[in-house]
């Protein structure tokens, strides 16, 4: 099923409030779309369908839904391997993703790369990487090209709290703020790095003001309020453009383990259903949403069986699609000269 | 209609687990996210979650069955309202077979038969490299030191692409920390020639992502030593994104500065990376001995769609060869050369140790014995066609580095030989190499770990039985 043209928010005011209705349901059809594609895929991945790792978005949706909304066309959106939500997020095709999971050759990378690497320059989605830290880098060299071409383009490099500790993020963060770069550095601290709690992985009250000793400004926000996450990213967005890098620290948490093959034991069940119940960020913006009036209950159901009927689909589309043919063992290793 | 759930997998590789605990009752309601049940297996015990909306119509398993196969069904839900199947009342205590109507994913597909290499090849027209046209005529000539040639390749290429630019430790106002950007600060200015801080992770990933993004970087190493610091980079950002993309992300990027042993800098400073570079598939890789392949090469390698390692040699900068004065002397990366004809040995070299080889055949046509010398060039794609073609003619190989012998370059030539010229081999293929220690400081143990021209010429000596 083709999605609906995006719309773009208009940047909203200082104050929390929720932008026009037409903004509000695109806002929550996607963050609509990850959470059950994402459902899709880890039940798609307990039957076997799909392989090796699979990193789960859930319980994150409100950051890379509201941080698109300041994205323009021929900026540029790199990520770890945590990545299924920013495809879906930047417009990729449901099918092309859930089949790339299933490892066939209607998938992105045509069954070549998995849930880690997927691509669309069209998009302006530069992957999908598998190295922790390894994205930082990289966003910073797209950050880079922007300034280069002088072409106004933004870079918005996404990783991790577990990520933050890497020493190449220390070195971006001097590159970038040494030759001004055009890149937001959204870190989403999801709380965990793998089964570590970051309280025993970084050393240091806030990973946001770690980029002061390179003269990087940065906040920490709420990342499961997709209002907050659309506002502060419009002000971090205008400052990156204009004078280098920012640093968005995004408070959030994954419902789901680390990987599909993760036991959880390194934290409470209590503190994973204290946080669905009380900040869900689609929960809560539907919540408000009622609250303000608007949309109808109608409108939901509505929402909800077209993301259904989408998600549905691609899983279907992943399961009948072909396996790589055995040629392509050996293509796209090299290209023609 | 009710939904079977099935027994999941919580692992690639897991088959059967325990059902050790159910958390909801036949008759409770279910929605997404709840946690329905705990599944152990000999690793983890993990919580396992309800994708679909409905009441448990039946338990179809018993809590602490053991061995419960994957995807075997394991409960009923039902739509709210919905009658609750009537078959079985009890949860069965065995584990209920795979379910027939389980979707499974196709049958692998067989593996493609050109994984397999042919054990001998009757003709060399089928090897890699019998295929690239090997450059043209010289033409009109300059004498130029090879750094020298590598500045201008650079100069040229940025010239006539505004996409190309240089960047590395002091390649800018120091004019190049051995003088290889000299003069390029002047001419294409601070934006294109970019000192960057002592950072080579960070610079490393950076030239990657400007290449993704359609910029075509050329990444100045000090020294390949250093690189290690952003290996990740050049192999897992660089190297595999093409594939991993389906041929949508290509990466445009030249990495050089020079490497090996120079003299007497110690074990961390005296390394050559050739094999290393040479073992990745998506990378080209390249190590020049004379000024004119290597200006031709590198102007190849900054033209170049991929990822190109550029091996150089800090004690061949100064060394001066003639070059063709024309802009658009280029030479095809994945062609050899052979740098002297003969008939009774063939001598492989790359880099520096191409010198070395022709100072080994004086030596030995003084002793009667005709060499065959040939720089490599390009070590990844090998020209296997122009190797084998004269093994076949000379029967007799001596492979020559200055890295270590484990796995070496002279390690795959040798297997080469031994698959496409078996029958023409008249003496096992012997390998000259670095000695298998890291790099001494002390002047008379360095020349003991590298090799010379005593070495290469008993090495033939043993070859031909002389």
């Amino acid at each position: 099923m083709a999605r609906t043209a995006r719309t773009k928010a208009k940047s909203p005011a200082a104050s929390n409030e929720l932008p026009s209705a037409e903004v509000v349901e695109q806002l929550y059809r996607d963050m609509l779309l990850i959470r059950r594609f994402e459902e899709r895929a880890g039940q798609m991945y307990g039957m076997g369908l799909i392989g090796g790792f699979c990193h789960l978005y859930i319980g994150q949706e409100a950051v890379v839904v509201g941080m698109q909304t300041v994205v323009r066309k021929g900026d540029s959106i790199i990520t770890g391997y945590r990545d299924h939500g920013h495809m879906l997020a930047c417009g990729m095709d449901s099918n092309g993703v859930m089949a790339e999971l299933t490892g066939r050759e209607g998938g992105y990378s045509r069954g070549k790369g998995g849930s880690m690497h997927m691509f669309s320059k069209e998009k302006g989605f530069y992957g999908g990487h598998g190295i922790v830290g390894g994205q930082v880098s990289l966003g910073v060299g797209l950050g880079f090209a922007h300034k280069y071409r002088g072409d106004g383009g933004c870079s918005f490099a996404y990783y991790g709290d577990g990520a933050s500790n890497q020493g190449q993020v220390f070195e971006s963060y001097n590159l970038a703020s040494l030759w001004k770069l055009p890149v937001v550095f959204v870190i989403e601290n999801n709380q965990y790095g793998m089964g570590t709690a970051v309280t025993r992985s970084a050393a240091g009250e806030s990973l946001f003001e770690r980029g002061k000793g390179f003269g990087i400004p940065g906040k920490k926000i709420d990342g499961m309020d997709i209002t907050t996450v659309m506002r502060e990213a419009a002000e971090a967005t205008a400052y990156a453009r204009e004078n280098g890098p920012f640093i968005l620290e995004m408070e959030t948490y994954r419902y789901r383990g680390h990987s599909m093959s993760d036991p959880a034991k390194y934290r409470s069940r209590d503190e994973v259903t204290k946080m669905r119940e009380e900040r869900d960020p689609i929960e809560s913006f539907r919540a408000r949403i009622q609250k303000a009036g608007l949309m109808e209950e109608e409108s939901f159901k509505a929402i909800d069986q077209e993301v259904r009927a989408v998600v549905a689909e691609a899983a279907e589309f992943a399961q009948q699609s072909p396996e790589p043919d055995a040629a392509e063992l050996y293509t796209d290793i090299l290209l023609d000269a | 209609m009710a939904i079977e759930i099935l027994m999941p997998a919580l692992s690639p590789t897991m088959e059967e687990g325990k059902l050790a605990k159910w958390l909801v009752k036949e008759g409770d309601a279910v929605k997404s996210g709840d946690v329905i049940a705990e599944i152990e297996t000999d690793k983890a015990t993990m919580e396992f979650e309800a994708i679909d909306e409905g009441t448990v119509g039946r338990l179809l398993v018993a809590e602490g069955t053991e061995g419960v196969a994957v995807n075997a069904p394991i409960m009923m839900l039902v739509a709210d309202g919905e009658a609750v199947p009537t078959a079985s009342a009890s949860p069965s205590p065995a584990p209920a077979p795979a379910a027939a109507s389980t979707p499974t994913a196709p049958a692998p597909a067989k593996v493609a038969t050109a994984a397999v290499a042919p054990i001998v090849a009757a003709s060399i027209d089928g090897l890699q490299g019998a295929n690239v046209a090997p450059e043209g005529p010289m033409g009109e000539t300059q004498s130029l030191t090879l750094r020298e040639a590598l500045r201008d390749a650079m100069a040229e290429e940025m010239r006539g692409d505004a996409d190309v630019f240089v960047m590395g430790e002091e390649v800018a106002e120091y004019q190049g920390a051995y003088k290889v950007t000299q003069g390029l600060l002047d001419e294409f200015g601070a934006e294109r020639v970019r000192d960057t801080p002592i950072t080579e992770h960070g610079f490393a990933g950076l030239g990657v992502g400007a290449a993704m993004a359609g910029l075509k970087p050329i990444v100045e190493f000090m020294t390949w030593n250093f690189a290690m610091q952003g290996i990740d980079h050049i192999i897992n950002s660089a190297a595999k994104t093409l594939y991993m993309s389906g041929g949508q992300m290509g990466c445009p990027i030249v990495f050089r500065g020079p490497n090996g042993a120079a003299s007497r800098v110690g074990a961390q400073h005296s390394q050559c990376y050739a094999s290393w570079y040479g073992h990745v598939p998506g990378l080209i890789v390249v190590a020049p001995y004379s000024a004119a392949d290597a200006k031709g090469l590198l102007k190849s390698a900054i033209r170049n769609p991929n990822p190109v390692v550029f091996l150089e040699n800090e004690l061949l900068y100064g060394q001066s060869f003639e070059v063709p004065t024309s802009d658009d002397w280029t030479v095809p990366i994945g062609k050899a050369k052979i740098l002297r004809e003969g008939t009774d040995v063939t001598i492989t070299a790359f880099s520096l140790t191409c010198r070395l080889a022709l100072e080994a055949a004086d030596a030995l046509a003084e002793q009667g014995i005709s060499a065959e010398v040939i720089d490599l060039r390009t070590i990844r794609p090998l020209d296997v066609a122009t190797i084998i073609a004269s093994v076949r003619k000379t029967n007799r190989l001596v492979t020559l580095e200055e890295g270590w012998p484990f796995a070496g370059i002279g390690a795959e030539l040798a297997i080469l030989a031994m698959e496409h010229a078996f029958d023409w081999l008249d003496a096992p293929v012997v390998r000259v190499t670095g000695e298998d220690v890291p790099m001494p400081y002390a002047a008379n143990l360095e020349k003991l770990a590298l090799p010379n021209v005593e070495r290469i010429v008993a090495a033939v000596r043993q070859v031909t039985y002389s």
